[in-house]
């Protein structure tokens, strides 16, 4: 039956010829193309493992992240109790940034865990078919002469060929999105290295243009918001000593 | 005829179904080309349903080679529009 009319499915179907092409030569010796099968399952799982790794590596970026957003919070709240709002203000706007990088990381986790559960799948499918094709190949050399062997053997190949290109489709997949990630995380790191997201006691000199882009970057109608909720939690106006001893204690439990 | 949902599996389907996946797998093409998502996503996901309810999906063990191969069930608008209006156009096969 030829492709289907339609040309969703028919610029789907030469993509994955085109996938099937670059994983399996069909004009292969029998005995050698089954041996490739079992490379390229060896390359399907290192290339899980990659996205694994990378997955992981992005977990504990938004675990520090998430230590960032409360160090900041509880200093924005330090600041504003001993009546220093512009510190105050720094802090929630470093914070903002980092809520944002947090839940931008969070979601692309999120999604790529779904192309790493489809790609194992199908890795499982491949699995399957290439000892179902071993058993298969076995069977038909003894069946049949050379010649129709060789027929019979290549069709079942290309089924097989066919789940190796549906991997490489879903591996490619979960690399683009890996590779998205990285360049997201390589953004983050680097507010990191420039000290965004530390301890604003230890500010020194050369912070003022950090600041400025931060400024530029967070949201100021949040910052307003949070900082007017922040005041109302604190007790408008009097910043006494009593009430930085209060805040001191509540954050000892 | 056989038709695979890419990252999915494979179904058997009844020859009698070709137009009518024909048809949602146009109406999907041309909501990608109209620019309007939730029309590309409507078609997109009948014509996926189609498949998965009218369909026998085959074992793993099954090495028949597919008829159709639709794209994966997570394919975004972005990514649609991509494949089908930029440079990965494949020109209409006869």
């Amino acid at each position: 039956m030829p492709g289907m009319g339609g040309r969703m499915s028919t610029v789907i179907k030469a993509k994955i010829s085109r996938l099937l092409d670059r994983a399996e030569d069909p004009g292969e010796t029998l005995d050698y193309s089954y041996q490739k099968q079992l490379e390229s399952l060896q390359n399907v799982k290192k290339g899980i493992a990659d996205v694994v790794t990378a997955k992981k590596r992005l977990q504990m970026q938004s675990q520090k992240l998430e230590q960032s957003v409360v160090k900041l919070d509880t200093q924005a709240r330090q600041a504003l109790s001993a009546g220093n709002e512009d510190l105050a203000r720094i802090a929630l706007e470093r914070k903002n940034v980092a809520q944002t990088e947090l839940q931008s990381l969070d979601q692309q986790v999120a999604e790529l865990e779904q192309q790493q559960e489809k790609l194992t799948e199908s890795e499982q499918k491949l699995r399957t078919k290439i000892e179902t094709f071993r058993t298969k190949k076995e069977v038909i050399k003894a069946q049949y002469s050379a010649a129709e062997a060789q027929v019979r053997i290549s069709e079942a190949a290309t089924g097989v060929g066919e789940q190796m290109a549906d991997v490489g489709l879903a591996m490619q997949r979960a690399v683009d999105k890996t590779e998205q990630m990285r360049a997201r995380a390589d953004a983050v790191s680097e507010l990191e290295a420039a000290g965004t997201f530390d301890d604003l006691t230890a500010l020194g000199p050369g912070q003022d243009d950090i600041d400025r882009q931060l400024h530029e970057l967070s949201s100021s109608s949040q910052v307003d918001d949070e900082l007017a909720k922040m005041r109302a939690e604190l007790g408008q106006g009097s910043a006494g000593a009593d009430d930085a001893k209060q805040l001191e204690e509540g954050q000892g439990s | 005829m056989i038709v695979r949902i890419s990252n999915e599996g494979q179904f058997r389907l009844d020859d009698g179904l070709y137009a009518r996946l024909n048809e949602l797998d146009d109406a999907a093409v041309r909501a990608v080309e109209a620019g309007d998502e939730d029309a590309f996503h409507a078609a997109f996901e009948e014509l996926l349903q189609v498949v998965r309810t009218e369909g026998e999906e085959l074992e793993d063990e099954d090495l028949d080679a597919s008829d159709v191969i639709l794209p994966p069930s997570d394919l975004s608008f972005v990514e649609a529009g991509e494949e089908f209006t930029g440079d990965g156009l494949i020109p209409e096969a006869a």
